[in-house]
């Protein structure tokens, strides 16, 4: 069954041993830090009015992963959640749904359940969540138990542990373990969770190994860190898989996720993709965020934009 | 780079100034007409609208001016250091409260973007004014000895690509150091440093420490030869430059002079090569290229060449040309008719000798002074677009082999103002800057400016420092 991604034979020679994958890894080109933050910011500063604030609020309502990971999940939150994802503004019957709905493992059939014939999907964290700190037998049987559930996609963590010690080649073979578990049947998120990564050059690293190790999507992080998505380390995965596309033709979508509270900053992000690997990205099989509490900010947005008036949270749903 | 996520126009509003219909001189601190009565109109280079009537200086209106500036000078000097920083203190705050409205008017009589004036222009100028206000009263410290003396009445000739920030470097240094100012702005954008009197009113400034004379050519010669000015300073282009150096000589008068400029920018193979593009179009294509230290040669490692170029092109197909007042437009009008004729004229000397034209495919408005980013390849040092100053949004790319062989391309150039260095190696940075014959050398970024860093030039790029503590002496009797 495990399937041999066609990016995956491009890099076969840089993958056939630990020297050479360390050597590919660090002969990336480096990453200056102010520089890049620079230019992300500088991006930060356009101004999206009118019609295009319009489009971009209904695409990234349309990119929203609408995530729910606590200790304290249960059906109803979870059914609540669905019900909102397919139906995001009771007041307002086209407003885009969202992408998915993300929960861990032993939600997902009842999210699946709640979300049937809508063409909403069901995402859902594997591998030990949010640490990864277990045996790969053990990652593989929770990515199996949710895919059987009905997952359609599946956001892992990798082993940052291994990654900082360098053992680059067990993080690759981790992340093809998991994608060959995945098949055809579940597109393939890989949580790099970038906080911890800590640097930008690592972060260019991760992602290349990544995505040469079979990944559908790179995404940024957990949301359970101190940082998470940054304008700056979205930036630097957008070139990566801008860069992995001009060489191998396969493209990979980019989730970033945690942080990302209102539509200001969303449409930020919006406009880093748009200008950094253009609109062939702009799809939410292409881009997602992963958020919350982003989504009810961007319908009182998307309120205001069309009635004129800012209705204030008591206008949309909490959940 | 067409895409289903096309930006609304986003204008900032043009009535957050007011621009009066005529404009006097500014002299002994009154508007006052010339003494000879002409004017001239100017005109909002992005569409060529008149914007206003302004009087044009002539030698008696000049003499008038340093008579007021020299008259002003006996108890401007006298002032405690700390007396004089107060006034500069408020008019840097002042510029600061006034920002959006000199921004918008920078952007209508120069045509850079909005995003640049706003994010660029006006921080800079007030951060050198709030800068030499603070050492007013400490120039005892600035390495000169004890109480040292200024020079006397300073006349100040800017040109137009940063008119309000040339106008700051100039005229802050030399009110901090007790000397009174005659400044003459660029004929095609007087409108700021007008404006700039106003803040002088506004500051409660004494009559006759600044002098604001607009007008061409004529009065800045005037200006220069002036008998009774102490001291000159110049930036502008080095043909002028050479003029004012033969006028001067054989004066008492001190003279710094801040001209042209070819700057490589050398970019190694382990450069961190999304940062060096970003770089790249911030050297060449920041202001229109209109900059005298911008980075108009491109240096790069043979090795890396085609891959940076195409990562090059790719970035430049994103920039955004268009109406200045445009929050997203990264790419404004050419100052004027003349200095878009020189452009055209050295790009086409650049193809009639060879070298390989690219332009970013986009569409240039009908009316006003435009040229789209472009960039020559195989270039030689033998090609004249890699030996003389464009000024202008047009890039030439050498290529080299070794570190010694890109220091020697760098230097071999009439000029010395600015380089850039791109490089992950620290040593092999500092190897290299060591070695650039240029008065400022940027590592892994290039055009950042700061008050508190001397800026200025080796060879025919002028001499004389400005900015930051070395800034003083061009205007103390040291």
């Amino acid at each position: 069954m495990p399937t041999t991604a066609p990016a995956a034979l491009a890099f076969a020679d840089v993958t056939a041993s630990d020297g050479a994958l360390r050597r590919f890894l660090h002969g990336l080109p480096g990453v200056d830090a102010v520089g890049l933050e620079a230019r992300a910011a500088s991006l930060g500063t356009r101004s999206i009015k009118t019609t295009a604030k319009a489009y971009a609020i209904d695409l990234a309502i349309s990119m929203i992963d609408l995530t729910t990971l606590e200790g304290a999940d249960t059906p109803g939150k979870v059914r609540a959640l669905a019900a909102k994802a397919v139906n995001p503004d009771p007041t307002d019957r086209t407003t885009p749904k969202t992408a998915a709905v993300c929960v861990y493992p032993d939600m997902v059939a009842t999210a699946k359940a709640a979300v049937a014939g809508s063409g909403v999907k069901v995402a859902s964290v594997a591998t030990a969540f949010p640490a990864g700190r277990a045996a790969l037998p053990v990652k593989l049987a929770d990515t199996a138990d949710a895919i059987a559930a009905g997952a359609d996609e599946i956001d892992m963590v990798i082993d940052r542990g291994a990654f900082l010690a360098g053992r680059y080649m067990e993080v690759y073979e981790q992340i093809a373990a998991i994608k060959a578990e995945c098949g055809d049947r579940a597109r393939l998120k890989v949580i790099f969770e970038t906080g911890e990564l800590s640097t930008y050059d690592n972060i260019r690293r991760a992602s290349w190994l990544g995505m040469m190790a079979g990944a559908d999507f790179i995404k940024t992080s957990t949301g359970k860190v101190a940082v998470n998505a940054t304008p700056a380390n979205t930036l630097l995965m957008l070139e990566a898989v801008r860069d992995f596309r001009a060489q191998t033709g396969v493209q990979i979508g980019v989730k970033p996720a945690g942080g990302i509270r209102n539509t200001k900053e969303a449409i930020k992000f919006l406009v880093l993709v748009n200008e950094t690997v253009g609109e062939d990205w702009l799809d939410n099989h292409w881009f997602r965020f992963g958020a919350s509490s982003l989504l009810n900010d961007l319908l009182m947005q998307r309120q205001k934009l069309a009635t004129g008036r800012y209705s204030g949270p008591d206008y949309v749903t909490v959940d | 780079m067409a895409s289903a996520f096309e930006y609304a126009p986003a204008p900032e509003s043009r009535s957050v100034v007011d621009i009066a219909p005529s404009y006097g001189l500014f002299i002994d601190g009154e508007f006052v007409d010339a003494a000879d009565g002409k004017v001239f109109k100017t005109v909002s280079p992005s569409t060529e609208e008149v914007l206003s009537e302004v009087a044009r200086a002539g030698a008696e209106d000049v003499d008038r001016a340093v008579k007021a500036a020299r008259k002003a000078f006996e108890k401007w000097s006298a002032l405690p250091g700390s007396e004089r920083a107060k006034y500069l203190f408020r008019i840097a705050r002042i510029i600061q409260e006034r920002s959006r409205e000199l921004a918008v008017l920078e952007t209508l009589d120069n045509g850079k973007p909005i995003r640049e004036t706003r994010d660029a222009d006006l921080p800079l100028v007030a951060a050198h004014f709030f800068y030499y206000a603070g050492w007013a009263d400490k120039l005892d410290h600035a390495g000169h000895g004890a109480n040292p003396r200024p020079l006397g009445v300073a006349g100040q000739v800017i040109p137009w690509n940063f008119p309000l920030l040339m106008l700051a470097w100039k005229i802050a240094p030399a009110l901090a150091t007790g000397n009174t100012v005659v400044l003459k702005p660029a004929e095609t954008t007087p409108l700021s440093a007008l404006f700039f009197a106003d803040v002088c009113r506004q500051a409660g400034l004494p009559k006759g420490v600044v002098n604001i004379l607009p007008g061409y050519g004529e009065a800045g010669a005037a200006l220069v030869a002036h008998p009774d000015v102490n001291k000159v300073a110049f930036t502008g282009s080095t043909a002028v430059g050479k003029q004012i150096a033969r006028t001067v000589a054989g004066t008492h008068k001190k003279v710094t002079l801040e001209l042209g400029g070819k700057g490589a920018n050398i970019v190694f193979d382990d450069a961190p090569i999304d940062q060096a593009v970003e770089g790249i179009v911030n050297g060449i294509f920041f202001n229109q290229g209109q900059v005298c230290c911008a980075g108009s040669r491109l240096l790069v490692q043979e090795s890396i060449q085609d891959e940076l170029l195409d990562s090059l092109k790719r970035r430049l197909s994103t920039l955004r040309l268009g109406d200045p007042l445009d929050k997203n437009t990264d790419i404004g009008a050419i100052n004027s008719s003349e200095q878009l004729a020189r452009i055209t004229s050295l790009v086409d000397q650049g193809e009639a000798e060879g070298a390989e034209r690219w332009t970013a495919a986009c569409e240039l408005p009908s009316a006003g002074y435009w040229f789209a980013p472009t960039l020559f390849t195989n270039v030689t040092q033998a090609h004249r677009i890699a030996r003389d100053e464009i000024f202008g949004p047009v890039l030439s790319v050498l290529s080299f082999r070794t570190p010694d062989e890109a220091v020697a391309k760098a230097n071999n150039s009439q000029y010395g103002l600015s380089a850039g260095i791109w490089s992950e190696k620290g040593s092999r940075i500092l190897a290299v800057a060591n070695k650039l014959r240029a008065g400022v050398v940027w590592a892994n970024t290039f055009n950042k400016f700061d008050p508190t860093s001397p800026f200025g030039g080796y060879k025919e790029s002028g001499f004389g420092r400005e900015g930051g503590r070395h800034g003083l002496e061009a205007y103390l009797d040291v």
